[in-house]
């Protein structure tokens, strides 16, 4: 049996530039079918790798306050520094603070391989703030790759511009390609001078993201896809979304959940539309996926998230802290160099010793088994790829599916620390409970410990807590504990229809 | 005649480069026009610039103290909801 676990198929990429054949699943296949060049410009980018999200870290820096468009999702009043989503932002800077934060955190986080910028508005709306940043960033700290996120209306204007500054990666944000779903997304944008509202403002808004696309392949600039899934208004359509992008280019495709807490102040916010369930953005990456790479570790992240995914150091951070700070980069980019280098060198190892357990595996031939239900698990991890976190101390679980043909990283689950939620929140649902509904559909959540009191409602909901594979690699952990699940015979069609109606 | 930026105001710097009399200027707690050069863009534009570009509504009056852009006008946001 093989074992599509993730990033397994890198190497192959790396030493020959083909494509492996039988690799299936895993969201990191996207690496074995990229040219060497471009593999090299995404293994350490934390938003564009799935394996690279657990070792390297990213910043963004707000210094791109305008905007040319309304998104129904987005209110531009908003700022808090307790939220994480786009488009929120504490502080803004002018280009040389930001170029002095980001010499002060790629200095205390060597990890830090890239600098995004993502707003609050649009960072191709303030081109000039824009590229000044990148300008000074690409002289005064030439090991950070440097990336863009845009709405996509001045793309094309921009993409010259762009070039210069060693940009390797743009994210467009496109959530549909025909102007009747866009008029319920976009009420309006700004374009030669006018404000553009309805069904025309989405024409030309769609017509300008697909030529900035085009030009930006053209350019050999890699392109990421981002959509917000909105149920009922472009949730069936982003499956041709996603066709459209791959058909010009884009080389990968990130489909997210809309955010819409009524308190945000947004139109869908006010208007009681729905953010989808976990279950219903699963299912609709899994069908986009058969066409396009999908993405599937994303954060939503602030305009000015500094750290791992998943984590933001901002706090550490704020202008005045930067201030006092003494920053020798020259020196640092030596030492984070070496950081860079022993990171590389575990990844390395690890892609070694996943390669030698295949072909053992290939070797001894695998005894054919039969076809078990695929099974949902939940791991809690801080990073690093391994399960290092305690149940009550995690923000968020990774979602893992387990099958007979391997292991597939299917996405992550935010929810409020069990043991930091006080009594209630929200209309009198306990932290537990919220954990308990975000993981539904999970069969196991795998942690590094777990505490006594919310075992019981755990196991109640169908999930097995597990503690056993605390420091062990997550696919591992999740192979081993499929296998003693089939060796149980928890995996037999029965058990799927029992787990139904519980 | 000249339009005024007000507190809603959120001082997003959207305005500010499109002036063509450079009449905008930035201020805390939020963004100001000089009276003495905004001419609401009459000769140059169709349209008053600022208030053309400006996400929020109520942020501009126009020269006799209403807004640009009245309430639910940019968000279509119901007024019974902004209210709450």
């Amino acid at each position: 049996m093989q074992l599509p676990v993730l990033n397994n198929t890198t190497s192959e990429a790396a030493s020959g530039g083909g494509c492996s054949a039988g690799s299936c699943g895993s969201t990191d296949d996207q690496m074995s079918h990229l040219p060497e060049h471009i593999r090299e410009k995404v293994f350490n980018h934390p938003c564009y790798s799935e394996e690279a999200h657990h070792y390297f870290a990213r910043m963004h820096v707000a210094v791109a306050p305008a905007c040319n468009i309304q998104c129904n999702y987005c209110n531009r009043k908003y700022d808090c520094a307790n939220e994480s989503r786009p488009g929120v932002v504490s502080e803004l800077h002018h280009p040389v603070q930001a170029v002095k934060k980001v010499l002060a955190v790629a200095a205390n986080i060597p990890q830090m391989t890239v600098l995004g910028i993502a707003g609050p508005g649009d960072p191709l709306a303030n081109p000039e703030r824009t590229f000044e940043t990148f300008r000074m960033l690409s002289e005064q700290a030439p090991d950070i790759k440097l990336c863009v996120s845009t709405n996509g209306l001045s793309l094309p204007d921009n993409v010259e511009e762009l070039s210069k500054y060693n940009i390797d990666h743009v994210t467009i944000t496109i959530n549909c390609v025909d102007a009747d779903v866009g008029a319920k997304i976009y009420p309006w944008i700004f374009w030669k001078n006018k404000r553009i509202k309805g069904r025309e403002a989405a024409e030309i808004l769609i017509a300008q993201q697909q030529k900035g696309l085009e030009m930006l392949v053209a350019k050999g600039i890699l392109v990421k896809v981002n959509s917000v899934m909105i149920p009922g208004v472009n949730d069936k359509h982003l499956e041709e979304v996603s066709k459209m992008v791959k058909a010009k280019g884009a080389f990968l495709h990130n489909v997210m959940p809309l955010i819409s807490e009524a308190e945000h102040g947004t139109y869908y916010g006010l208007t009681g539309q729905r953010g989808p369930t976990p279950e219903e953005l699963q299912t609709l990456q899994d069908a986009c996926e058969g066409d396009m790479n999908m993405m599937r570790h994303c954060r939503q992240c602030r305009a000015d998230a500094v750290g791992l995914l998943g984590e933001d150091r901002g706090a550490e951070f704020t202008m005045d802290k930067v201030e006092q700070m003494e920053i020798n980069y020259p020196e640092a980019m030596k030492m984070r160099a070496e950081v860079h280098a022993a990171i590389n060198e575990e990844l390395e190892s690890k892609r070694l010793a996943k390669e030698a357990k295949m072909q053992l595996v290939s070797i001894q031939g695998s005894k054919p088994k039969a076809e078990t239900r695929p099974v949902l698990m939940a791991v809690a991890t801080k990073g690093g790829g391994v399960i290092n976190e305690h149940f009550g101390h995690a923000s968020e679980f990774l979602i893992y599916e387990a099958s007979s043909s391997g292991v597939r990283f299917i996405g992550h689950r935010k929810t409020t620390p069990y043991c930091e939620g006080g009594d209630t929140c929200g209309d009198g649902e306990s932290a537990l409970d919220v954990t308990l509904r975000v993981l539904a559909g999970c069969e196991v959540v795998l942690c590094s410990k777990v505490g006594y009191e919310p075992w019981g409602p755990l196991e109640a909901a169908g999930i097995q807590p597990n503690g056993e594979h605390a420091m062990e690699a997550i696919e591992d952990a999740v192979l081993k504990v499929y296998e003693e699940m089939r060796v149980a015979g928890k995996l037999t069609p029965k058990a799927i229809e029992q787990q139904k109606v519980a | 005649m000249a339009l005024e930026i007000i507190e809603s105001c959120t001082s997003c710097w959207a305005c500010e480069p499109l002036c063509p009399s450079k009449a905008i200027y930035e201020a805390k707690p939020h963004f100001l026009i000089d009276p003495d050069k905004c001419n609401e863009c009459a000769g140059d534009f169709a349209d008053s610039q600022c208030a053309s570009i400006c996400p929020i509504e109520g942020a501009i009056l126009n020269a006799d103290g209403l807004p640009m852009n009245p309430p639910g006008s940019l968000t279509g946001i119901p007024a019974e909801k902004l209210a709450a």
